[in-house]
């Protein structure tokens, strides 16, 4: 009891200094949580598209229906497909006009004719994606295939890349925060000199001056987490329609509450961590 | 109760604090050491709650060799030792209450327990009606008497008592010392360091004087002289 009570009023006497702690502590938070999302996000875009190998090959304008049918029984007796379903220019136009529908302008001058029709082809297994594309590539018909292998390398060259910037822009705004945790600390204990020479003159043990310190510490990790999350967890949730939207049929939101609540647990824990390693690093520092 | 010998203790500058001190004091005692400013009655105190140490000697008080006391344990040291500070050293930003209470919170006397007992203090100090007054609202005799109550919060069996009626009006620092001498009878030994010969010379106890750091007389029932 005593203890938070002289916790609180450390952190009521120099509100100033307090609020500098928790801001640079939310702000390195905040960047953990929006890493956090994004690469869960992320590695769930991946493993959407690793579930659903295909290949779609789109036809020269001009393919005959019957054409169509003859690459398609050949896709089949590879004996490698699980799937294939045709998408006539007719179907392509609906998937374009749900696509786009908030804007009319992009569906004003798109007809059923200038959209190819395409075959879809679904594999069992990731690794013959590219046996398939060989053959349908081969195919005189077909104009164009969009093979996903390299979607989801491209996209994981990217999320390779953004948490390598991420871990980096977290470990420069985490040096950030011990840094700056541990100046307001060491300020707040030699503004206390003369009461913890005191409180040692009564009897005072190293650990009872030290306490509310390492304390504070932890309370400004702990504050600056929570707020962090409640923040990033506000911009993903009213993000959460536009993003839906843009990542069309790719269901990676809304997170579940148990993730969101699983990463709160985590921030609060690194949080803890980070406040009381600098308190402890400016107790070590200013209370010899 | 305490034990001096042969204690010296000298500064950085090489100036002699105290030079082969040997002083024996009996648990119960009250004991006057008086001297003029800068014959070592401080240092002689500063020892003894092992806020430093001596150049040479030994220094034992109750169950404590101070020159062997591991810093860890010096702690529960002065939990045994009162003390008046000449400078007080109360906390200004705290009431009468909060400054008596802070040994008690210190040791970690649980707060109901705490709280009883700091309001029995201020009774015997008779200080109840400033209980939430701030230092810097109090006359010199209350801010000696909350010092007083503070040094007497976890019944120590030493008082050491420095300068305790400087600045004060001899009708304060005779209520002062009796406040002291009641303290006594109840078992604690007291050191009172003083320049007061009025007070030294009314109360006859023993009297240790000290001149340049050394002990220049040690009498019973005596009187302030430095002679």
């Amino acid at each position: 009891m005593s203890l938070i009570n002289t916790t609180w009023k450390h952190v009521r006497r120099s509100p100033y200094q307090s609020i500098a702690a928790i801001l640079i502590v939310m702000q390195t938070f905040f960047v953990v949580s929006m890493f956090i999302f994004l690469i869960v996000g992320s590695s769930r875009i991946i493993a959407f598209l690793e579930s659903q190998p295909q290949v779609t090959a789109f036809f020269e304008n001009e393919t005959k229906q019957e054409e169509m049918q003859v690459l398609k029984e050949a896709v089949k007796q590879t004996g490698k497909v699980s799937a294939t379903k045709f998408v006539s220019k007719e179907e392509a136009l609906k998937i374009y006009e749900e696509q786009n529908k908030d804007e009319p302008i992009l569906l004003e001058f798109v007809t059923a004719d200038i959209l190819p029709a395409s075959l879809e082809v679904s594999t069992y297994k990731i690794q013959d994606l590219s046996e398939i594309y060989t053959l349908l590539k081969n195919a005189p018909i077909v104009a164009e295939v969009i093979y996903q292998k390299d979607l989801v390398s491209k996209l994981t060259l990217w999320t390779n890349a953004l948490r390598t910037v991420g871990i980096t822009l977290i470990a420069v705004l985490g040096i950030s925060s011990v840094l700056i945790l541990v100046i307001v600390i060491g300020i707040k204990i030699s503004q206390k000199k003369t009461e913890i020479e005191i409180m040692r003159l009564l009897g005072a043990t190293s650990w009872y001056v030290r306490w509310p310190f390492i304390f504070e510490g932890m309370l400004y990790g702990v504050v600056g987490a929570v707020v962090a999350w409640c923040i990033a967890s506000g911009i993903l949730w009213y993000a959460t329609p536009f993003l839906n939207n843009f990542l069309g049929g790719v269901s990676v939101l809304p997170f579940s509450p148990i993730i969101l609540l699983e990463i709160l647990a985590v921030e609060i824990l690194l949080g803890i961590l980070l406040g009381v390693f600098s308190s402890f690093l400016a107790v070590l520092r200013y209370l010899k | 109760m305490i034990q001096l010998e042969n204690v010296s203790k000298m500064f950085g500058s090489g100036a002699y604090g105290l030079t082969e001190i040997n002083l024996s004091i009996e648990k119960g005692e009250f004991v006057f050491i008086v001297g003029p400013t800068g014959s070592g009655k401080t240092t002689l105190f500063r020892l003894l709650i092992r806020e430093m140490l001596p150049s040479q000697g030994s220094i034992v008080v109750g169950d404590f060799d101070l020159i062997k006391l591991p810093h860890s344990r010096v702690s529960h040291l002065r939990k045994k030792i009162g003390v008046i500070f000449q400078d007080l050293k109360l906390i200004v930003d705290r009431t009468v209450f909060e400054n008596v209470l802070l040994p008690l919170e210190v040791v970690g006397v649980p707060v109901s327990e705490a709280i009883k007992r700091a309001e029995e203090l201020l009774g015997q100090v008779e200080l109840t009606a400033h209980r939430d007054k701030f230092p810097l609202q109090l006359s010199g005799g209350e801010l000696q008497r909350t010092a007083i109550a503070r040094s007497l919060a976890l019944s120590p069996e030493v008082l050491l008592a420095d300068e305790p009626t400087g600045n004060l009006d001899p009708t304060t620092s005779r209520e002062i010392v009796n406040l002291l001498g009641d303290i006594n009878k109840k078992g604690t030994t007291v050191l009172m360091a003083t320049h007061n010969a009025d007070i030294v010379n009314e109360f006859k106890k023993r009297v240790v004087a000290l001149q340049k750091g050394r002990i220049i007389k040690d009498e019973k029932k005596g009187k302030y002289e430095l002679d």
